[in-house]
């Protein structure tokens, strides 16, 4: 991502696109001042000077910066804005945040999804907030006939060295007219402002307030409301439907087949959900009606094969097998799971000859900007993505299925639409988090762990392994093996992909394996650190050293070592970049096992926004605790068992756990935090439980659901 | 159609909709009040509280013509500038995540306050478990509503 004379001279189109033109309504600008007792930031601009695709100066100083990422709950929107603020120098209550349209030209990766958007965007941020403040600098310094390197800056104004001053919003309309340099200086971490600092959720006031700020939430004048009834099993695809008794709802617009479906189009909702139950149709069933006894009976098939060709297979597991004093070997299983974001799916077409205009929440614009081309062809330059804020995503809105669902709808009735997928049709259509399973066999020999051997397999997974993540190069005999399943059941990522089962299984594993060894859980893992070959270093994904400290803080802060008759579990993860290490208390209380604390240490390298941080590990911790307990979803005939939150049990707050969040200090790049305090959360539970009640869990979830 | 006069943050404002349709799209289709948010339509998740005569109900569970004369009020009718005392607290305690479930949250905690102004944290837990956060941001609710108990 550069700054470049085409991006200036582009910045009007650019603007139209993450401004006034696809805003429907709706009122974005966001003010970061949120709390009283500051004083008050400079006053509103009459007039904004553009100086590149992020930043816009107001003539009172006052500073607008476009985030470029769709904001999905992770927090981004304020600060991906923070590390540019910090750069710029600018004081942040003085910043104003605008949600920056898809635009491809001038920024990269617009996409929420891997906990990636800090660790990509962290230093093309900077550096688009030091190229403002070096064009801030060359105004300056013309204006004063000096030399920029006399000049300073701090909290948006610059100084010469005689005591002058100037505001950024006196310096902007001379400041516009340099070119952004290439590669600005970057201020040294000792210096930041913001970035480490605590800092609200710049959407704050819009959220407690109730204003319009989702997808669900679009409303434009004389567009249509649409639900669509889909075939009620996988496998199923539509013969004939009979609309008559649809189309007597009074609101009903028209009823129309679209591929495999039949949408309602209604004045307002209400009325599309009535008439879409109302629909009668018969299906034909060519394709296979899945059942969830056969998924499983598959999988532990294939965790029982080799593979034709292992993804790691590191000294010589199968004499290490045979020449072991004793071998333990598990097998772990994982139902499919919905993504049950609180927000439906949802989004907003409007397909005309002239344009495609689409607009609403989806973690992939790009993405879907391509994809829609292709299917209405039409080239790039007619179609528009507008990106609302998310009412969280799991990664559900990686897949753009209702995008393309509403822009055929539209194109089809050349009317603008806001389609919507009820509850119903969110948790049965899919994607899926795909239905997986382990088996893990070690080889202990003089006590020692001298083989590890894991095989797993999922439905629709190219890889149900991470052969570059921990415990890779650490065991000399080492074998990791997977294999896919197809199935017509559609599966996707999931909050922390194909990991949020695989660390439950293998640190479950862990546990038991420590217990057959004698030793202690957490020394277990340490005594694996300390063998990591590091001639492999370039293999895996991970450093040691990291890793280490994780373990070790989360043992002191939990008071591991002193444990006594308390019943703990112990966890630790690398995914995402980032090193996590969680211990769970579980109590028996009136004869029932509960969860009354976890700790958590996470390594992700700098923490950009404390705040905004602990959230995302709090967050991570109950989702993987919630779905590891709760989350169940079979099928019978093709048909999904759970269709709305009466069947699907979410985890509530008399469920959660204390949690006790602490982060290590660090000076190297942020990586990823959306993700990785998931994957541990689940066997810290188990393994907890396990010392509460002596019942090891293999499967999930663990509690099963009451039929009746 | 039946045309309806309803009370909604002290304003009559009248509607044309078929008998049986939930106040929950009355409030979003038909008044825009958007705040009040769909997230189950079978009164699980709580996304959609609002408060009828003051009571914390289920919007989307409500049907129009069971409202009568009932005073109704929303997030957007909750505070006149958005300075209820719950509201600033979510604001001190940074409590949303994805932010989509926390009106409906915050309905049913400004009723809990009002009614229960010494509530214990157990009976902030019982509450406000009718209610579902995806995101898991129910560490910051329950701290955002003990914070402003006596």
């Amino acid at each position: 991502m550069s700054l470049t004379d085409t991006s200036r001279r582009d910045f009007i189109k650019v603007s139209a696109a993450a401004g006034g033109g696809l805003l429907l309504g709706v009122t974005w600008l966001t003010s970061c001042k949120q709390d009283t007792q500051l004083e008050s930031p400079l006053p509103m601009p009459a007039s904004w000077k553009e100086m590149s695709a992020y930043v816009k100066i107001g003539d009172t100083g006052r500073v607008t910066i476009f985030s470029p990422n769709p904001e999905i709950g992770q927090n981004v929107k304020t600060s991906m804005p923070m590390i540019l603020a910090e750069e710029l120098d600018v004081d942040w209550k003085d910043v104003i945040v605008q949600q920056a349209g898809l635009d491809t030209d001038n920024y990269t990766r617009q996409v929420a999804g891997g906990s990636q958007s800090i660790r990509q965007g962290w230093l093309p941020l900077r550096k688009a907030g030091a190229a403002v403040r070096a064009m801030l600098l060359m105004a300056a310094a013309e204006v004063w006939e000096t030399q920029t390197t006399d000049l300073t800056t701090a909290l948006g104004k610059v100084y010469h060295p005689d005591g002058r001053v100037l505001g950024y919003g006196q310096l902007a309309s001379i400041a516009a007219a340099y070119d952004p340099p290439e590669d600005p200086p970057l201020k040294d971490l000792a210096d930041f402002k913001i970035i480490g600092t605590g800092k609200e959720n710049v959407d704050l006031h819009a959220i407690v307030t109730g204003a319009p700020l989702y997808g669900i939430d679009t409303y434009r004048e004389g567009m249509l409301y649409a639900v669509i009834k889909r075939p009620p099993a996988h496998g199923k695809s539509l013969k004939s439907y009979d609309d008559s008794a649809a189309r007597t709802v009074k609101g009903i617009v028209d009823v129309v087949q679209m591929q495999d479906k039949i949408a309602v189009l209604a004045t307002s909702t209400w009325p599309a959900i009535k008439a879409s139950k109302l629909l009668s149709a018969t299906y034909t069933d060519d394709d296979p009606l899945e059942n969830s006894e056969q998924h499983s009976k598959m999988l532990q098939e294939m965790i029982s094969k080799p593979s034709a060709s292992p993804r790691r297979d590191d000294g010589d597991i199968e004499s290490a097998m045979a020449q072991a004093d004793e071998i333990l070997e598990r097998s772990y299983e994982a139902p499919f799971l919905p993504h049950n974001p609180l927000e439906p799916m949802n989004f907003y077409a409007d397909v005309t000859d002239e344009k495609v205009e689409l607009h609403g929440p989806i973690q992939t614009p790009e993405w879907q900007l391509n994809r829609i081309a292709e299917a209405l062809s039409r080239p790039k330059e007619d179609i528009s993505i507008g990106m609302t804020r998310m009412g969280g995503g799991f990664g559900r809105r990686l897949y753009g299925n209702f995008v393309m669902e509403a822009a055929l709808l539209s194109d089809q009735v050349r009317k603008p639409i806001q389609l919507l997928w009820t509850r119903e049709d969110d948790m049965t259509e899919g994607p899926f988090r795909p239905a997986s399973a382990y088996r893990i066999r070690a080889a202990i020999k003089d006590n020692s762990l001298s083989g590890y051997h894991i095989t797993g397999a999922g439905y629709g997974m190219r890889n149900a392994c991470r052969e570059r993540f921990w415990p890779t190069g650490c065991i000399e005999n080492y074998r990791v093996e997977s294999h896919n399943l197809d199935s017509n059941i559609p599966t996707g990522a999931w909050r922390a992909p194909v990991t949020n089962f695989l660390a439950f299984a293998e640190q479950t594993f862990f546990d038991e394996l420590a217990e057959k060894m004698k030793l202690d859980a957490v020394q277990l893992r340490l005594d694996l650190l300390e063998k990591f070959d590091v001639s492999l270093q370039e293999e895996v994904d991970y450093d040691p050293e990291p890793m280490r400290r994780v373990i070790e803080v989360a043992r002191d802060r939990s008071s591991w070592n002193e444990r006594g008759n308390r019943h703990l579990g112990f966890s630790c993860y690398f995914s995402h970049n980032s090193y996590v290490a969680e211990v769970a208390e579980a109590i028996i209380k009136d004869d029932i096992p509960q969860i009354t604390k976890v700790w958590c240490v996470v390594d992700c390298g700098i923490v950009i926004n404390p705040k905004g941080a602990i959230n995302q590990v709090e967050g991570g911790i109950i989702d993987g605790i919630g779905h590891a307990m709760y989350g169940d979803l079979r099928f019978t005939d093709g048909a999904a068992d759970v269709r709305n939150f009466d069947s699907f049990r979410l985890i509530r707050m008399s469920e959660i756990p204390e949690i006790d969040v602490h982060f290590i200090p660090s000076d190297k790049d942020p990586t990823g935090l959306g993700e990785p305090t998931l994957p541990p959360a689940g066997a810290a539970v188990a393994n907890a439980l396990y010392s509460a009640t002596g019942t090891r869990i293999y499967n999930q979830p663990y509690v099963k659901k009451v039929v009746g | 159609m039946p045309s309806y006069s309803i009370t909604v943050n002290s304003q009559t404002r009248s509607v044309t909709a078929d008998e049986d349709t939930p106040l929950l799209w009355i409030l979003r289709d038909h008044l825009r009040l958007v705040g009040t948010k769909y997230g189950c339509g079978i009164a699980q998740c709580g996304a959609c509280t609002i408060h009828i005569d003051g009571a914390p109900m289920r919007s989307c569970s409500v049907q129009i013509s069971q409202l009568g004369d009932a005073e109704i009020t929303t997030i957007e009718g909750l505070s006149a500038k958005g300075d209820h005392v719950l509201q600033q607290a979510w604001k001190d305690h940074d409590v949303p995540q994805c932010g989509y479930c926390q009106s409906g949250q915050i309905m049913t905690a400004a009723a809990l306050i009002r009614d229960f102004p010494s509530a214990s944290d157990g009976e902030i837990t019982q509450t406000m478990n009718a209610h579902i956060c995806r995101c898991g941001s129910y560490p910051k609710i329950h701290q955002a509503i003990k914070s402003v108990l006596s």
